[in-house]
């Protein structure tokens, strides 16, 4: 079990100048039934359920292992269980912890937890999500909170990178920009902490903020571009793709599978249509054009002829001999984004592992890719996702059976 | 002794076609709904995997994904002057075992039945007369009509997505579909499959002959579909690999492609697996269920309380379970007295095989529900009268594989190993076709299931004995059936055929069909039937029984069609019921 | 390999010992499968409830045979055998035979998985002597059982009816002879049916020639070329829009074929 966080944690240089002014009066009351409501959206838009749940154990109970570069963290316990969870914070407490990444006592909270992202959510919208939280049933479940190395198990090590790359401060609006962009823009950078998979960080675990959105690798999964970049990114989606993509899970074409099926699954699905819309809003308006593919490989390099049997023979069946695949169900690969990333991983830990693609209440299938890593070695491996990254009109930099193997050892635990 | 667990609005035993559509049904409206299943979970990714599903060895002939006889089995005789003995090996009949049952191995042909088959015996009465009756016959009318059921048919064709050409919509014959067929009130959801060139002279020379083909009905489906309960099915690409085989591409309908992404999202819903049934309990008075016993998988035993028990198992066990259950009273040859175990029936195989010079008829391409039918020989859709027997036959030139440990045709005379035989399994794989008649059997004093006396399964509970044989109606009409096909396979140009007829006791060792029908059948008069009209039991009200154990006699077809419309018929009433516990229909 | 209730695995003995690791599973997928669990007191109950079961890296694959000795056999079996199977399908201009195909390996590695001992079949007494032909498969011994003893009733009635000779030494016009009358069990072996011998033999020897070539038969697919079967190939869409036409494309194994490469 292994999943890497990144920080995407921007400078800072005034952080205690720049706390944001504490909202006077909007502590939800507890019995106030829309306020709650209103903290159960917004905690579902923040995907809270998913890092604060461990496997098998009771909703957002916490102590499941984040796994990042610099070790293991456990998830707090985030019920309000007086003892082992969050029961005796007040709501400024909680609105601390979120846009400053600091604990009660003032001790920093790691960015694991992406409080540079919910820095920027509104501490109207923080009261509601407290408000939420408080409904849930108290879960007494204790977790070890202390699980990272030294030097970094030195909590006081993040004032340091809070200077460097935290810069806290709420959303603020673009007068210029539709109400619209607006609100894709605040889902976005704030609690919908994208970045925090999509964009590349830097040797620290802080966001390249001059590459925010541009793709990075989380989980041995590509977290594709999502600019609006023609080859990488979303150049070719429409507004109206985007947001059913979120909604259900899949486009006509292409289906999500990794850590995206469970941000649709347990969070954006779940989501009403008009932020969904406003996001795809938004990332339709990021980036600028990226580089233009490279000529794709010839179909004679004995790669692609070893590529094209083996497509022929074992994935052409769902996929489809010119790559079409079949709407709803099998993801086209010709002008897949997902094939032709300059990353491959994706493609080659689907073809090994194999990979399950999201279930919505509207597309409840949730089809899925055998894994086929014990029928093909790493050659094969390369020879077939070289194959798929130069058909059918696609162009990509070919895959080495090296870096098959690397990933295999990764994603099967066990080197082949 | 058993633990009890916390009680469950509805226990359904059995997650196959029936059990996952009731499950699906009945949480969708909130109802806590468990299902207990004895087999393994089952998944097309990771069980039908496109690098492990073509595999004739380990799923054709070994039966991989099919109930182990070492788990259960059966004992047979062709009649009681025999001693029975257990059907160590599967051969004749093949049942499915896990989550998705015979749905995960099963061909797909997904028939209709036809209006008359519904009121055979009045029918045939009122057109022949009495003495067209065969000696010993236990045939009766189903209590429901063709007519009353259609709206359930359509349904489960919805749900799988079915495949074909309607030949009679809302009462007006379509060119190209079966002319025979009841009244549909729409046209099938899914185009027909592409055919094959076998099929193509089948239709030829069927259609010269004055006869009436069509492409069959298939759940192998012609075209992506998504069905009424959200899940999308991918089009069949004709690998051959259906029957015995779970589907790789999500391209047969099955609970996993059809039911169970649907039915899992409900949270009110469970299954268990790995877990067998071994009881319905009573209440004290024997009139109400209480729920069920199953043992899991290390050999504990557990007691699940319910309000409801959805028999939902192979029909087979489901008969079985009641008799182990006592629930209704067993079936008594002797006396002909007693319903449990009475009017088990099969269906016949037989007729002709033409081996034909330069062709390709490339069996491999094929789907286990690819193929051309007619139906001019089926139920009553022909005069009766000359020839002395009741019942019919589907007739079909089909490929459903070309496998070849099990496929490797040679004509008559031709030995059986060395050089020749090579050579003649060289030359004729390409040429040869089979055209095939399924016909009825009808139901009889003499062949019916109850408990063995000797033979026990591993938890030591006895296994249930068959008492079955081909009765002189079934081979006259199953004889005559395979001319019938003789003069088709000549009139598409066959060089030589071969007439394959019923002969013989029924064995065990061929396989021939798994449409095992009765033994817990349905009907208005509680003294010749378990289950009244809306598959629930005359005598404990809370226990509905699904599946082909229902049927009342066998038909010329596939039972999974009116299976499924039988399920989707008894849900209605189980929904009625819900509102009001209660017999549906006074005893 | 079976629990008590003689309830096999998924997957069948086979496949669970080539089970893949689950190693490396994420943390989210096993989110997704989470509720695949098993109940709180231990017991073997696989509950299934809100999301579709999947573990990355799932699969259940049979375990490649490697060609080379025999696990069952001895040498002098497997010599019969080799024979044997060598008359049944023989070696000519059509392609090689069932031994050079490896049918023997085949049989072999058979013999020592759950085939072998009738592990998944109904095997519980009492054992009736007059069984009906129409009651199939009644004998008490397992394939295992009636390789060895039968095997071993052949060569004894090769000795004692060919001068000596055991069943590998017969000409092969006295080899199809003597099958031919164990074929009808015309021939009499000392306590045990030739007729049950060649059953065993013969239908093997159509599973070992035909099966997928992953399990030691079959070798460069020669079964499936002499009727041109295409093996595991899973789309024939296109062959279904040319009718009554020639299909060219070679078949593929479970592993693949030569031009997959890398092997």
């Amino acid at each position: 079990m292994r999943r890497v966080v990144n920080g995407g944690w921007a400078q800072l240089r005034h952080a205690l100048l720049l706390l944001p002014l504490l909202a006077s009066g909007a502590a939800a009351e507890p019995d106030n039934y829309v306020e709650i409501a209103r903290g159960k959206a917004l905690a579902t838009a923040g995907d809270c359920i998913t890092c604060h749940t461990a496997n098998g154990g009771a909703p957002f109970a916490g102590g499941l292992a984040l796994q990042t570069p610099f070790g293991a963290i456990m998830t707090p316990n985030i019920t309000p269980d007086n003892v082992t969870g969050i029961g005796s914070w007040s709501a400024d407490d909680f609105a601390r912890a979120m846009h400053e990444g600091r604990r009660p006592g003032g001790s920093y909270l790691y960015p694991a937890f992406p409080y540079p992202y919910y820095s920027k959510v509104t501490r109207a919208d923080l009261d509601a999500i407290y408000a939420y939280l408080r409904t849930l049933a108290p879960v007494t479940n204790a977790v070890n909170r202390s699980t990272l190395p030294f030097p970094f198990s030195i909590r006081q090590s993040m004032l340091g990178w809070n200077r460097l790359f935290f810069t806290p401060g709420v959303f603020v609006p673009d007068p210029k920009r539709s109400d619209e962009y607006n609100r894709g823009a605040y889902l976005v950078e704030g609690l919908g902490h994208c970045g925090a998979c999509h964009t590349p960080f830097n040797s620290f675990g802080a966001a390249k903020t001059d590459h925010y959105l541009e793709g990075n690798q989380i989980d041995n999964w590509t977290a594709p571009n999502i600019t609006n970049d023609m080859h990488a990114g979303l150049g070719k989606w429409s507004v109206d793709d985007i947001a059913h993509y979120l909604k259900t899970g899949q486009t006509a074409t292409t289906l999500a599978s990794g850590p995206m099926k469970d941000v649709i699954e347990n969070s954006t699905s779940k989501m009403p249509d008009a932020d969904l819309r406003a996001i795809a809003v938004y990332l339709k308006e990021r980036g600028a054009a990226g580089s233009s593919p490279p000529a794709p490989l010839s179909a004679s390099d004995p790669r692609m002829q070893a590529g094209e049997a083996i497509f022929a023979d074992t994935c052409s069946a769902c996929h489809t001999s010119n790559g079409g695949g079949v709407e709803h169900i099998f993801p086209k690969l010709a002008g897949n984004a997902i094939a032709t990333q300059d990353d491959p991983a994706s493609l080659i830990r689907i073809v090994i592992a194999g990979g399950r693609a999201a279930a919505t209440n509207e597309r409840p299938t949730g089809p899925a890719m055998p894994s086929l890593g014990f029928r093909l070695n790493d050659a094969q491996v390369a020879a077939v996702v070289t194959y798929v990254r130069n058909s059918f009109g696609n162009a990509a930099s070919p895959v080495t059976a090296d870096t098959v193997k690397a990933l295999r050892g990764r994603v099967t635990g066990a080197a082949d | 002794m058993a633990r009890r667990l916390p009680r469950k609005d509805v226990v359904i035993v059995g997650l196959g076609w029936t059990g996952s559509i009731l499950a699906y049904e009945l949480s969708r409206t909130g109802l806590e709904v468990v299902a207990i299943e004895r087999g393994p979970w089952r998944d097309t990714a990771t069980d039908f995997n496109i690098g492990t599903a073509p595999d004739e060895l380990r799923y054709g002939v070994r039966h991989d994904v099919f109930l182990r006889p070492r788990q259960e089995t059966l004992t047979m005789r062709n009649n009681a002057s025999q001693t029975a003995l257990p059907i160590r090996k599967w051969g004749s009949f093949l049942p499915g075992n896990g989550v998705g049952g015979a749905g995960v191995h099963w061909n797909g042909q997904t028939w209709r039945f036809l209006p008359d088959d519904f009121r055979i015996r009045s029918h045939m009465i009122e057109r022949y007369g009495e003495k067209i009756m065969p000696e010993g016959n236990h045939i009766q009318d189903w209590p429901v009509s063709y007519d009353e059921l259609e709206p359930y048919y359509d349904k489960f064709e919805r749900v799988l997505g079915i495949s074909g050409k309607a030949g009679n919509l809302k009462g007006k014959i379509q060119p190209g579909g079966n002319p025979f067929e009841g009244a549909r009130s729409s046209e099938y959801p899914t185009p027909p499959m592409t055919q094959g060139y076998a099929q193509e002279l089948f239709t030829k020379a069927a259609t010269s002959l004055g006869l009436h083909p069509f492409p069959r009905p298939s759940a192998n489906i012609s075209v992506a579909y998504t069905n009424p309960y959200g899940c999308t099915m991918a089009p069949c690409t004709y690998c051959g690999f259906c029957e015995r085989f779970g589907c790789a591409n999500y391209s047969k309908s099955s609970p996993q492609t059809c039911v169970l992404p649907a039915l899992v999202r409900e949270p009110t819903f469970e299954a268990r697996t790995d877990c067998e049934v071994t009881k319905v309990n009573l209440s004290g008075d024997g009139k109400m269920a209480t729920g069920v016993t199953y043992v899991d998988a290390n050999g504990e035993e557990w007691e699940q309380p319910a309000d409801l028990v959805l028999v939902c198992a192979f029909s087979l066990f489901n008969v079985r379970l009641l008799l182990l259950s006592g629930i209704g009273k067993p079936y008594d040859p002797v006396r002909d007295e007693g319903v449990v175990g009475r009017n088990y029936a099969y269906q016949t195989g037989s007729g002709a095989t033409g081996f034909f010079a330069d062709v390709k008829f490339n069996p491999f391409a094929a789907a286990g529900s690819l193929g051309a039918a007619l139906d001019d020989y089926n139920s009553d859709n022909f005069d009766h009268g000359p020839h002395g027997f009741v019942g019919g036959a589907s007739i079909t030139c089909a490929y459903t594989n070309g496998r070849p440990i099990l496929y490797h045709p040679t004509p008559k005379g031709t030995p059986t190993w060395g050089s020749a035989w090579k050579k003649a399994v060289h030359e004729n794989y390409q040429k040869v076709t089979n055209v095939g008649a399924q016909g009825s059997v009808m139901s009889y004093r003499n062949n019916y299931l109850d408990l063995d006396p000797t033979y026990k399964d591993p938890l030591g509970r006895p296994l249930m004995r068959m008492t079955f044989d081909y009765q002189d109606n079934e081979r006259k009409m199953a004889n005559w059936m395979a001319e019938r096909c003789e003069e088709i396979a000549k009139a598409m140009g066959a060089k030589t055929t071969q007439v394959n007829r019923l002969n013989g006791p029924w064995s065990v060792v061929p396989y021939q069909t798994t449409h095992n029908t009765g033994g817990a059948v349905f009907g208005n008069d509680p003294k010749t039937s378990v289950l009244n009209r809306y598959l629930q039991s005359w005598d404990v009200h809370n226990v509905f029984v699904m599946g082909a154990s229902a049927f009342p006699q066998n038909a010329g077809y596939n039972p999974t069609g009116t299976v499924g419309a039988l399920t989707y018929w008894a849900l209605d009433a189980i929904f009625d019921y819900l509102k009001s516990p209660r017999a549906l229909v006074q005893s | 390999m079976t629990d008590m209730n003689g309830r096999l695995p998924r997957g069948g003995d086979a496949a669970a010992a080539a089970r893949r690791k689950h190693a490396g599973v994420t943390r989210r997928s096993l989110l997704a499968s989470a509720a695949l669990l098993f109940t709180a007191s231990g017991a073997g109950a696989g509950v299934v409830t809100k999301v579709l079961p999947w573990k990355p890296n799932e699969a259940y694959p049979v375990t490649p045979v490697v060609p080379g000795g025999y696990l069952f056999f001895t040498a002098q079996e497997a010599a019969i055998v080799d024979a044997f199977v060598e008359r049944l399908i023989p070696t000519d201009d059509l392609g090689m035979g069932a031994r050079d195909a490896g049918v023997t390996t085949f049989i072999d590695r058979q013999l020592t998985g759950p085939y072998g001992g009738h592990d998944w079949l109904y095997m519980q007494g009492p054992f009736s002597d007059k069984p009906l032909p129409s009651q199939g498969l009644q004998s008490p011994l397992t394939p295992r059982q009636q390789y060895r003893s039968g095997l071993a009733a052949l060569e004894a009635y090769c000795k004692a009816n060919f001068g000596g000779r055991g069943f590998v030494e017969l000409k092969a016009d006295e080899q199809d002879k003597l099958i031919g009358a164990m074929e009808k069990g015309e021939a009499q072996f000392q306590g045990f049916s030739s007729r049950m011998l060649f059953s065993a033999i013969y239908a093997n020897t159509m599973e070992g020639y035909f099966a997928d070539p992953i399990y030691g038969g079959n070798r460069d697919m020669v079964g499936w070329k002499l009727v041109g079967f295409p093996g595991t190939r899973y789309d024939f869409r296109d062959v279904m829009a040319k009718p009554n036409q020639a299909y060219t494309l070679p078949p593929v194994g479970l592993q693949g074929r030569s031009a997959w490469g890398g092997r």
